[in-house]
């Protein structure tokens, strides 16, 4: 279990993160949610131990994060950065290859992770291209398959991965895959953390939701307890409508705009037209 | 399938430094051969192998030659040119940037400084104590000097994480400047025949080589570049940023400080020995990330191997050319290396990476 309690972090004087905490059991996939600013990054920075300076308790499988070295951590979790830009021609599968650096493994075996893990992530046709000749979408792909490399082996502990919007340059049915992927993944004693932007991706493929805003928690719980309208509009201060799918009986949200209350006299009149027409 | 093609590209890497060990033989038993008393290859390796113990060969004036002067020449060009190379290349992978190089962050003339500094002092405070340590002191701090400048322009050009070249480059810039304003300074007060150190100090000299120095070289730029190629694989982590390297397990303070000293210790002692040769840290990566790849296992070993024949080639070029006179080896460099960098300088700003 990934758990941090009380987790407060400042930049300056000002607050990001304030008393927020979280639990990411191993085999579930947790959804973070909130507007921009919301201070989703900061808590997932800190979750992975990149930011040090918090107030507050991190721990994973019972260990708390400041006594794990850095090798031995980047064993037991990975880490999706949103945008990974590279300067140099690297080939997609060295890239993935670093996945496998904290590992002591011998060379054939390393080469065995990156064939299923390029398999997995249906890169095998990509090997060979350069890193920067890919699309945003596609190099997330590329990204993805490093982290699922790093913590891949089979273990007697659980292992966590965290995603920072893994899906922001990625058409609808590769958003879909991905998400299908990291679901996937949960079966091999792995806890998935990802901060989402799409509320439906989150609804649809998260057992747990925290939605947080201004760097609090709104609400935390199952789908199905914290998908609400109230929670919803409460966190993003815009009026959403939510019903449930007939066929995956999970929510589906509808954003809704702003002003849906003001309706003008212009408007009344076209409807009418429309319908008497 | 996928296993075939990545243990290729691992024995690519070992086909590739052998052929470039055996390239950089080829050109050193060429460039002995060259010089105005004419030796050949043949002879060479009889001297060789004589002085090895192994056979006997007169002591005659090809001899004489060879040993005294081209010999010690050529290795000590080796070796500076394998500390250019490979701290070039360790440098672009830790600032995560093509365009850099000891010379356009600041390094060498940082290094320079610091040997110029010894040598001014050391006149004032004593003549005769500077001479007799001059040897000494002036590689501590150049190397002193190296630190402190890969020091400040990391810590101007990177905020929060990234590097932001433009500051670096000018971060250089600026070094760069007070180096040569107490290189001139020094030369201000210099008499007519120590005018000829400006050129040493700003375009480099490969003829000031002798044995002891070598012998001084040697251990230090040894454990450079073997540190330097222990970091291939956490530079190839940092390749993809800090965050990202941290998350792979990369221990980055460390990664970055271990760099910065190993680069300073090899570009210090260079620079102390035979001044500033610029553009071959910039130019030698970039040859071996263009024709084989950017994997800093390969990249790493392969540029001190062809950064030692690059320079072997300028220095051919440099005392050849103008014979019985000799160009400053720092302009041969310098030709071949500023439109190359200014080429670089374009292809990033189409890339808009600037």
């Amino acid at each position: 279990m990934l758990l941090a309690q009380n987790i407060s972090y400042k930049v300056g004087k000002k607050s990001i993160v304030s008393d927020c905490s979280i639990v990411i059991q191993p085999g579930e996939f947790t959804a973070i949610v909130g507007p921009n600013g919301a201070g989703k990054t900061s808590l997932l920075r800190v979750l992975s131990h990149e930011s040090t300076r918090y107030k507050g308790n991190v721990t994973f499988n019972g260990k708390n994060i400041t006594k794990i070295k850095s090798r031995e951590l980047s064993a037991l979790r990975a880490v999706l950065p949103q945008h990974t830009t590279v300067n140099f021609p690297f080939a997609i599968e060295q890239i993935i290859e670093i996945g496998r650096y904290p590992h002591q493994t011998t060379r054939i075996e390393n080469e065995r992770i990156i064939c299923e893990v390029l398999e997995l992530t249906g890169l095998s046709s990509f090997r060979g291209r350069a890193y920067q000749t890919l699309s945003g979408g596609e190099q997330q792909r590329v990204q993805l398959a490093r982290v699922i490399t790093q913590i891949w082996d089979q273990a007697d502990f659980p292992k966590y991965l965290l995603l920072d919007e893994p899906t922001s340059s990625m058409d609808m049915a590769h958003q879909h895959t991905l998400l299908e992927l990291a679901k996937n993944l949960c079966n091999r004693n792995i806890g998935v953390l990802a901060i989402l932007h799409d509320l439906n991706l989150a609804a649809q493929y998260a057992d747990n939701v925290l939605f947080l805003k201004a760097g609090a928690t709104v609400a935390q719980g199952s789908v199905r307890d914290v998908m609400t309208e109230e929670i919803i509009e409460k966190t993003f201060a815009h009026p959403v409508k939510v019903s449930y799918d007939e066929w995956t009986n999970k929510p589906v949200i509808y954003s809704l705009p702003k002003n849906r209350f003001t309706i003008t006299e212009k408007q009344i009149v076209n409807k009418n037209k429309y319908v008497y027409e | 399938m996928e296993a075939v093609f990545i243990t290729k590209s691992r024995s690519h890497t070992a086909v590739i430094l052998t052929g470039l060990v055996i390239f950089l033989i080829l050109l050193f038993l060429i460039s002995l051969s060259i010089g105005a008393v004419s030796v050949s290859v043949r002879e060479i390796i009889q001297i060789l192998v004589a002085k090895v113990g192994i056979g006997t060969h007169a002591q005659d004036v090809q001899s004489m030659v060879l040993l005294n002067i081209r010999l010690p020449r050529l290795v000590f060009t080796v070796l500076i040119g394998a500390a250019l190379g490979i701290s070039g290349g360790a440098l672009q992978g830790l600032f995560r940037n093509p365009l850099v190089e000891p010379g356009t962050i600041g390094v060498s003339s940082g290094a320079a400084l610091g040997a110029i500094l010894v040598i001014l002092g050391g006149k004032l405070i004593s003549p005769v104590l500077a001479e007799a340590l001059g040897n000494w002191l002036s590689p501590l701090f150049a190397f002193l000097g190296g630190i402190a400048a890969t020091l400040v322009t990391l810590r101007l050009g990177s905020y929060e994480g990234r590097t932001q070249i433009t500051i670096l480059i000018l971060a250089g810039v600026a070094i760069s400047a007070i180096a040569s304003a107490a290189i001139g300074l020094s030369i201000f007060y210099a008499d007519e025949q120590q005018l000829r150190t400006f050129s040493f100090w700003t375009l480099g000299d490969l003829s000031v080589a002798t044995w002891q120095k070598i012998a001084m070289l040697t251990p230090i730029i040894s454990i450079s570049v073997v540190g330097l190629v222990a970091m291939a694989k956490p530079l190839n982590a940092l390749a993809l940023g800090e965050a990202e390297a941290f998350h792979s397990g990369v221990h980055v303070e460390r990664l970055k400080i271990s760099i910065i000293l190993l680069c300073a210790m090899a570009i210090g002692t260079s620079v102390a020995f035979a001044g500033i040769i610029s553009f071959v840290g910039l130019v030698v990566p970039h040859v071996i990330r263009m024709l084989f790849s950017p994997d800093h296992e390969l990249v790493l070993p392969a540029s001190a191997i062809t950064g030692a024949c690059l320079l072997i080639l300028a220095d051919i070029f440099a005392r050849t050319i103008v014979a019985p006179a000799e160009l400053p080896i720092g302009i041969v460099t310098a030709i071949v290396g500023t439109p190359f960098f200014l080429y670089l300088l374009i292809s990033t700003k189409r890339k808009k990476m600037l």
